[in-house]
């Protein structure tokens, strides 16, 4: 016996994933997802995010990993509130593992929740997790036929961060490549060049991130 | 930094292992729902956006209902392709090497109507 069914197969997760987003947004708190390849400079650039932004935003991470806290005492090192997700082998985080987090914060203090995604530049891309909007990074030493290679997470992202500029003296790699590229897959993409290691351009990020988080209807001290 | 053969190779096992048992959920429920004792095969459609390999889903499906009662279902899997439509001229087209662009008036306006969902269409059950 033949039965049609016609069902998303990630379904249940996009389900939690918009549960999730109802209490984001009833807390009026803004959620990003933050995905790249391993080392790409995640953590390095929430580092250099909440010294650019903590006289203007309250933020809080959740770090999602395969195994180790590393991260997320980097992360706890600069004050803010964070929690650690070890998922065990999988490859991304997921609605569920997003809304056992819940109980660890206190989402009246925070304006914005970051959530750095496990490294990998494919699966993150696929599994919602509430988020606002999607923020990736590419490091230039990972080359410029990324977007091609992994078109999704490009084309589901916000924001590109093309990082480490300062290593462009010593890798062949075409920064206009890597744009033109990028926004062939999503001609809506915006992009800052930077590095988290001189600082150069992230203060156009911090302005870019400080708009939308306010554009979204949070007040944010000082300006 | 490129990451290690084997790395990215379990990346996309453990990838198709939690999609795959997002299907055998369903599958499931469904089964219950009409219930059929029995799972023949399954349908899907793979959008060609999506980052599912079929043989690793395959593959991943097979070992993870070994023993159990969708032992032996085949998964037939169909890959779709990107499509859009265009919001300034209304241009339905084939997207081309995920190039998000339409051919007719070079609008970057596009809404995707196919290519980017992982769905299953039908079961044959007994
Ligand atoms: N040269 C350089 N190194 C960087 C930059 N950003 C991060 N790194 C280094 O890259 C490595 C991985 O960074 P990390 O933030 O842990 O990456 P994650 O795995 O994506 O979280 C660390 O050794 C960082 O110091 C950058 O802009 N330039
Ligand atoms: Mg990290
Ligand atoms: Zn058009």
């Amino acid at each position: 016996m033949k039965i049609s069914v016609v069902k998303d197969i990630l379904e249940a997760n996009d389900r939690i994933a918009q549960e999730n987003r109802a209490i984001f947004d009833e807390k009026g708190l803004v959620v990003f997802n933050l995905m790249s390849s391993p080392g790409a400079g995640k953590t390095s650039l929430l580092e250099k995010t909440i010294d650019g932004l903590k006289d203007h935003l309250r933020m809080g991470v959740i770090e999602g990993d395969i195994q180790s806290s590393q991260d997320a005492e980097r992360i706890a090192r600069k004050g803010i509130p964070v929690v650690q997700i070890n998922t065990g082998g999988a490859c991304h985080l997921d609605g569920n593992m997003i809304r056992d987090t819940f109980k660890s914060f206190n989402f009246d203090d925070l304006d914005l929740l970051v959530v750095e995604n496990v490294g990998n530049l494919v699966c993150p891309a696929e599994f919602q997790v509430g988020e606002d909007f999607k923020v990736m990074i590419l490091s230039v030493p990972e080359g410029e036929d990324k977007p091609s290679k992994y078109p999704l997470m490009f084309h589901e992202s916000k924001v590109l961060l093309i990082n480490k500029i300062d290593l462009l003296p010593y890798v062949d790699c075409n920064i206009e490549t890597i744009k033109e590229q990028a926004l062939k897959v999503n001609p809506h993409l915006t992009m800052f060049e930077i590095s988290c290691k001189t600082g150069e351009g992230l203060d156009a990020w911090y302005s870019w991130l400080k708009e939308a988080v306010r554009s979204r209807g949070v007040d944010l001290k000082g300006k | 930094m490129a990451p290690a053969w084997w790395e990215s190779q379990w990346v996309f096992i453990v990838h198709e292992m939690s999609i795959a048992q997002s299907l055998i959920d369903i599958l499931r429920e469904e089964m219950v729902k009409h219930d059929a004792g029995t799972l023949r095969s399954a349908r899907l459609h793979i959008g060609q956006l999506s980052a599912i390999v079929p043989d690793s889903l395959s593959f991943c499906f097979e070992v993870m209902t070994s023993g159990t009662e969708l032992e032996g279902a085949k998964l037939i899997m169909e890959i779709i392709p990107l499509k859009g439509t265009c919001r300034d001229c209304k241009h339905t087209f084939e997207i081309q090497d995920y190039t998000f662009e339409c051919p007719e008036c070079s609008s970057t306006e596009i809404d995707t109507i196919a290519g980017q969902n992982l769905s299953i269409v039908e079961m044959e059950v007994d």
